[in-house]
């Protein structure tokens, strides 16, 4: 298990997932769990994913789901989940 | 499985708050470098460095990258120079030799500074401080990344007089001999009681003896996280606002104990300690004084700072401890002038002044910290106020260190820039009485009573 935390932050439009879902898929990593919400009229999404399988080493799959959503204009950030379970779980 | 809010908190904190490691400090012994032949010496220097550090910047970046945390700056802190020079260097210049070539490496490898240009003169002035010491002046101005520290104290020794004497005319010196940048050189150079073997903050770093080969230091900032978090508790009691300043040290401090762990990880070398410190920045929202400002003084300096520094100080410290499996280093939270907004501003509205800084300094790290004062001050005078800053840390068993700026061709309502994290300060009044006759006393101050323990 190689989790990573995927988060999609921008203006609401039609296919956003899809796009993100799609790449996912094309380069064989496997979703977890997704929430998404919108806060302060800003969509929100938020993944787990696991990337062992994929043939992409981390530093790729980051760069280029950020020129996803350069490409549809919204923030998209790929982070190991150790930040986070190190800051919220003991 | 961690949960949307979760993330959402952590990745606020990183951009909306301006959290982030301040520091991976590399400790470096140089012990094995030591030959009396001075171009041996430098070369083993610069090539130990370059060999160990190689990845030092690599790694960081990569670590940055994974977790989406700015890890601000790379650094190495060595064996202080005045141990490993002592048998080559035969004089200030010989010493000043050495700082090039750590220059050198450091630039070479890519750390932003290099600590450990390092005189241990708490007691006694050995001839190897003695020649480190003069060749500070030259050396700082003629390095760009060095960073040079002197000893001058500490509870177990007490005060090394003639030190303090002599490093009041070596800060004027450096101040001199760096005019042309605004006497930058000084803000390069600190002097310690009780310096720490393991702290990975400049300038005072240095990679002391009782250390192992090579070491992992990391220091946490985020003063923004605190400032936001209390913010939430506004008006609330002592009690709750402690537990939420807790709470958030704890978070902050994990996320430096993972990069600790994986940079010591990746680069095959132990880790040493998470120093757990509130380190501000010139920038907005990333300070120190508007966190005391938060708890309800309304602007530092009023009567009531003190005891909200010394609130927030321990609270840190509480809920940083648990989170960090070795806690060292100077581990407070800092008070800088120059790289903090909200101390500048409280400087400029007549609030803060020098005397009001010291008095802080006895509730947190580290003491007087990047102060610029009149380019005329007598040089005295510069010692007294290091000998008032060092007796606080020997009394009390605590760091303290003098970073302070004598800016030559500069007084009382000018300010000066130095750029980047040394940020811009306004020249600070210093008390106009002279204190010439007591610094003139050879010698030294004798250790405090309660230092005997055995």
């Amino acid at each position: 298990m190689n989790r990573t935390i995927i988060t999609v932050v921008g203006k609401d439009r039609v296919g956003i997932i899809a796009k993100v879902c799609t790449y996912l898929a094309s380069n064989n990593v496997n979703i977890l769990d997704i929430t998404q919400t919108i806060i302060q009229g800003l969509f929100n999404m938020m993944m787990v994913v696991d990337i062992k399988d994929s043939p992409k080493p981390f530093d790729d799959i980051a760069k280029e789901l950020s020129q996803i959503g350069d490409e549809i204009g919204v923030v998209i950030r790929c982070q190991r989940e150790d930040i986070f379970d190190a800051m919220h779980r003991i | 499985m961690i949960n949307f809010f979760e993330v959402k908190e952590t990745n606020d904190m990183i951009q909306k708050e301006n959290l982030d490691v301040r520091t991976i400090t590399l400790g470096l012994s140089l012990l094995d470098c030591i030959d009396s032949d001075l171009s041996k010496l430098t070369a083993k220097i610069y090539d130990k460095i370059c060999t160990r550090a190689q990845r030092l910047v690599s790694v960081g970046k990569e670590i940055e990258r994974e977790l989406g945390i700015p890890i601000v700056n790379k650094r190495i802190s060595l064996t202080p120079i005045s141990l490993i020079g002592s048998s080559a260097a035969k004089s200030p210049e010989d010493f000043c030799q050495i700082a090039l070539s750590m220059d050198k490496a450091a630039k070479s490898v890519g750390v932003n500074f290099i600590g450990g240009f390092t005189a241990l003169a708490s007691k006694g002035t050995a001839r190897a401080d003695q020649l480190l010491m003069e060749s500070i002046p030259m050396s700082m101005s003629e390095t760009d990344r060095v960073c040079a520290s002197a000893v001058l104290g500490s509870t177990r020794t007490g005060i090394n007089m003639d030190a303090v004497r002599f490093m009041g005319q070596i800060i004027k010196e450096t101040a001199e001999k760096t005019r042309e940048q605004d006497s930058l050189g000084c803000a390069k150079l600190v002097v310690l009681c009780n310096a720490p073997d393991d702290n990975p903050f400049m300038a005072g770093a240095f990679h002391g003896v009782t250390e192992s080969d090579a070491v992992i230091n990391v220091g946490v900032s985020g003063p923004g996280v605190v400032k936001t978090a209390i913010s939430k508790v506004r008006g609330e009691s002592f009690e709750i606002l402690c537990e939420t300043i807790k709470r958030t040290a704890f978070k902050v401090t994990r996320v430096g104990q993972l990069v600790a762990n994986k940079a010591a990880a990746m680069l095959g070398v132990p880790f040493g300690i998470v120093d757990l410190s509130l380190a501000p920045t010139p920038a907005i929202g990333d300070s120190v004084a508007e966190i005391l400002k938060e708890i309800g003084v309304e602007e530092v300096g009023a009567p009531g700072t003190t005891a909200a520094l010394a609130l927030l100080n321990d609270q840190v410290k509480k809920g940083g401890v648990m989170a960090s499996s070795y806690v060292g280093g100077l581990s407070g939270a800092f008070i800088p002038v120059s790289e903090d907004q909200g101390m500048i501003d409280s400087v400029e509205a007549g609030a803060l002044t020098i005397e009001k800084l010291e008095a802080m300094t006895c509730v947190c790290s580290v003491g007087l910290d990047m102060i610029a004062i009149p380019g005329d001050t007598p040089e005295s005078s510069i010692s007294g106020i290091i000998a008032d800053e060092m007796a606080i840390g020997m009394v009390n068993q605590k760091t303290t260190a003098v970073r302070i700026i004598p800016v030559i061709g500069k007084g009382v309502g000018e300010s000066v820039e130095f750029g980047g994290l040394l940020g811009h300060a306004p020249i600070m009044k210093v008390n106009p009485f002279s204190c010439s006759a007591f610094t003139k006393r050879n010698g030294r101050i004798p250790a405090p009573i309660h230092s005997f323990k055995n």
